[in-house]
């Protein structure tokens, strides 16, 4: 227990409760390390990502500027670092309104079954036609650029998912004996289907969750790739790699790969984990 | 086969196709109306950034039937879609129709590539990752299923138009080409470009299928009589396998749709997925509409089809489904 005292040994040992692999944690780190680095950009960053020199454009990576400059003469590393603040509270919002909103249908739904139950199944099936991307794209159309309306077309588009995983774990856990005593002590089937029933099944939806954010993280990282998401100046990855573009063809794509390889590092750290996490919920090893 | 069975197996197809036709009257009606979800006047909004005089606006009222009860209008865009007739593009001068049509042949070929790519390419890759799992091959296809499902199309683009196009000058980078084999030249990157993350998917559905099956009984028992291991994998273990494979792929239709957006504008070539974008940064509502419709309607009718398809691969699925 000594060790737990010590100042770093709590997150340690918390990371090592969490088990999984090495890659598990690596990932975990990879993750608290992003999160920390939006919360603290704007103190991090070494320059203000929106001042460009004009005199010194393409540069390489050096002690004035880590990972180079842009086109613009914008430091990429500077970008970079404000660029996690829009990169993830975006898909936060969109994990979160389609996680709150799922488990409301889901349990809903299978809690009171019979038709309202087939009904919400049909329509939540035909939603499942109507891919994130393509959804935000036509909020774009009808409500202009930006995060706001795409955000919330994408919620609407990961809702099923999780109104399903929800659905099916609330049916399962229904018919088992301890609903029915909460019932039978006369719980109001609200008290019994908030605090009873959905602890015993949040970490399989935190689980899905957890994947869900890497995919919305990609599919509004590309949106601001097709210049319809995060306008600049807002640093953001994805409308990085969209100014970056013009430079990949004159044979300087460092500022395209940057961004890039941070989205790719943070949608396989949430695969990872999510998936680790699902594994060990369903009791297997991978 | 007995009757039963096969009159079983025709009302159950009978049964989706109308679960088809349905979802696609529900789907349009949602596409439809998504116009008046916009703000202010529709009208005004169908033709923003244009100042149209009173007179053109009074002209698309009476077009689109704005004055109309909403499921009369509705009734007569269908009765138009189901004609073929989208409406007309402000931004180019014709009609939908004839815009599209222009740009979907580059769009088939990007996505028929691609498909193929994805085919032989993911399966084959599953197969070997299943076979040779536990070994160094069998953890670099789990490697490398993990890290493609996570690198998006647009990461793709700039890193094979980087390497091979501006660095060794192998592929073009722009454009879509001339004549057939140009055509075929230039759509080669784009295509590997949109089909990573799908392959890494199809990749990963084969090898966990394919250890599903060589876990069966019959598959040990089929070894153990000293029957050639190749025939039974062929026969008994990738044949049993390639049902979730196929369904996989076809939920996969409506995402590589979207990502042709991303890739043919990464590589400036004009097809339906850069009409896409292009019409939305132009404010062409028309064509948007008509491109989330065809998107959507190929989705619902290519997973109809799998469905279809599917006993016919596996014909326990068809039992089982008949049985429902």
């Amino acid at each position: 227990m000594s060790a737990s005292t010590s100042l770093l040994g709590r997150p340690l040992g918390a990371l090592r409760r969490l088990g999984g692999g090495p890659l598990t944690r690596l990932s975990t780190l990879v993750l608290v390390g992003f999160v920390l680095v939006a919360l603290f950009a704007p103190w991090l960053a070494p320059q203000d990502p929106a001042f460009g020199e004009l005199g010194d454009t393409f540069a390489g990576p050096g002690a004035a500027h880590w990972l180079g400059t842009d086109g613009g003469g914008h430091d990429t590393f500077s970008a970079l670092l404000e660029g996690t603040r829009t990169s993830l509270a975006g898909p936060l919002a969109v994990v979160l309104f389609a996680t709150l909103a799922g488990i409301a249908v889901g349990l809903f739904t299978a809690w009171r079954g019979g038709w309202v139950d087939s009904l919400v199944g049909r329509v939540l099936d035909i939603l499942f036609a109507f891919p994130a991307l393509l959804l935000a794209i036509l909020a774009v159309a009808l409500f202009g650029k930006g995060l706001t309306a795409p955000v919330l077309a994408m919620a609407v588009a990961y809702l099923p998912y999780t109104a399903r995983l929800v659905r099916g774990l609330t049916a399962q856990e229904k018919v088992r004996p301890y609903i029915a005593a909460y019932q039978v002590q006369g719980h109001a089937p609200v008290f019994v289907a908030l605090r009873r029933l959905l602890p015993g099944i949040m970490p399989t939806v935190l689980a899905q969750a957890t994947v869900n954010f890497g995919y919305a993280l990609l599919d509004l990282a590309a949106l601001s790739f097709l210049g319809l998401g995060v306008q600049p100046p807002t640093p953001d990855w994805g409308a990085m790699i969209n100014q970056g573009q013009a430079a990949v063809l004159e044979g300087q794509p460092l500022s395209a790969i940057v961004p890039a390889v941070a989205v790719v590092l943070v949608v396989v750290a949430f695969n990872v984990v999510g998936e680790s996490l699902g594994d060990r919920l369903a009791g297997r090893e991978s | 086969m007995t009757p039963a069975p096969a009159l079983r197996a025709a009302r159950s197809a009978v049964r989706r196709l109308l679960g088809m036709a349905v979802t696609l009257l529900v789907t349009s009606f949602l596409v439809f109306s998504s116009l008046y979800l916009a703000p202010g006047d529709p009208a005004a909004f169908l033709v923003r950034g244009r100042s149209p005089s009173p007179q053109e606006l009074a002209t698309i009222r009476q077009q689109y039937g704005l004055d109309d009860p909403f499921p009369v209008r509705y009734w007569h865009w269908l009765d138009g879609v189901l004609h073929g007739d989208f409406g007309r593009s402000y931004l180019f001068h014709q009609s939908v129709g004839q815009v599209l049509g222009a740009r979907l042949p580059a769009t088939l070929l990007l996505v028929g590539v691609a498909t193929l790519l994805i085919a032989v390419v993911g399966v084959a890759t599953g197969v070997v990752g299943a076979l040779r799992r536990g070994t160094r091959t069998g953890s670099a296809v789990l490697l490398l299923v993990t890290v493609g499902a996570a690198v998006p199309s647009f990461v793709a683009a700039i890193v094979l138009r980087s390497a091979f196009g501006v660095r060794l000058g192998w592929f073009p980078t722009i454009g879509n080409g001339t004549g057939v084999l140009d055509r075929l030249h230039h759509v080669v990157l784009p295509a590997i470009a949109l089909s990573v993350t799908f392959m890494a998917l199809v990749t990963r559905v084969t090898r966990s299928a394919m250890l599903d099956e060589l876990r069966r009984e019959h598959v040990e028992v089929a070894l153990s009589r000293g029957l050639p291991r190749r025939a039974v994998i062929r026969r008994h273990v990738l044949r049993n396998a390639l049902g979730p494979v196929v369904t996989v792929g076809g939920l996969l239709v409506s995402g590589m749709l979207v990502s042709t957006a991303i890739v043919e504008t990464a590589f400036g070539m004009s097809g339906i997925g850069s009409l896409l974008v292009q019409c939305v940064n132009e404010l062409d509502f028309q064509v948007v509409q008509a491109i989330v419709l065809l998107v959507v309607a190929a989705f619902v009718v290519v997973n109809t089809l799998v469905d279809l398809v599917h006993p016919l691969i596996d014909p326990r699925v068809g039992a089982a489904g008949g049985a429902r």
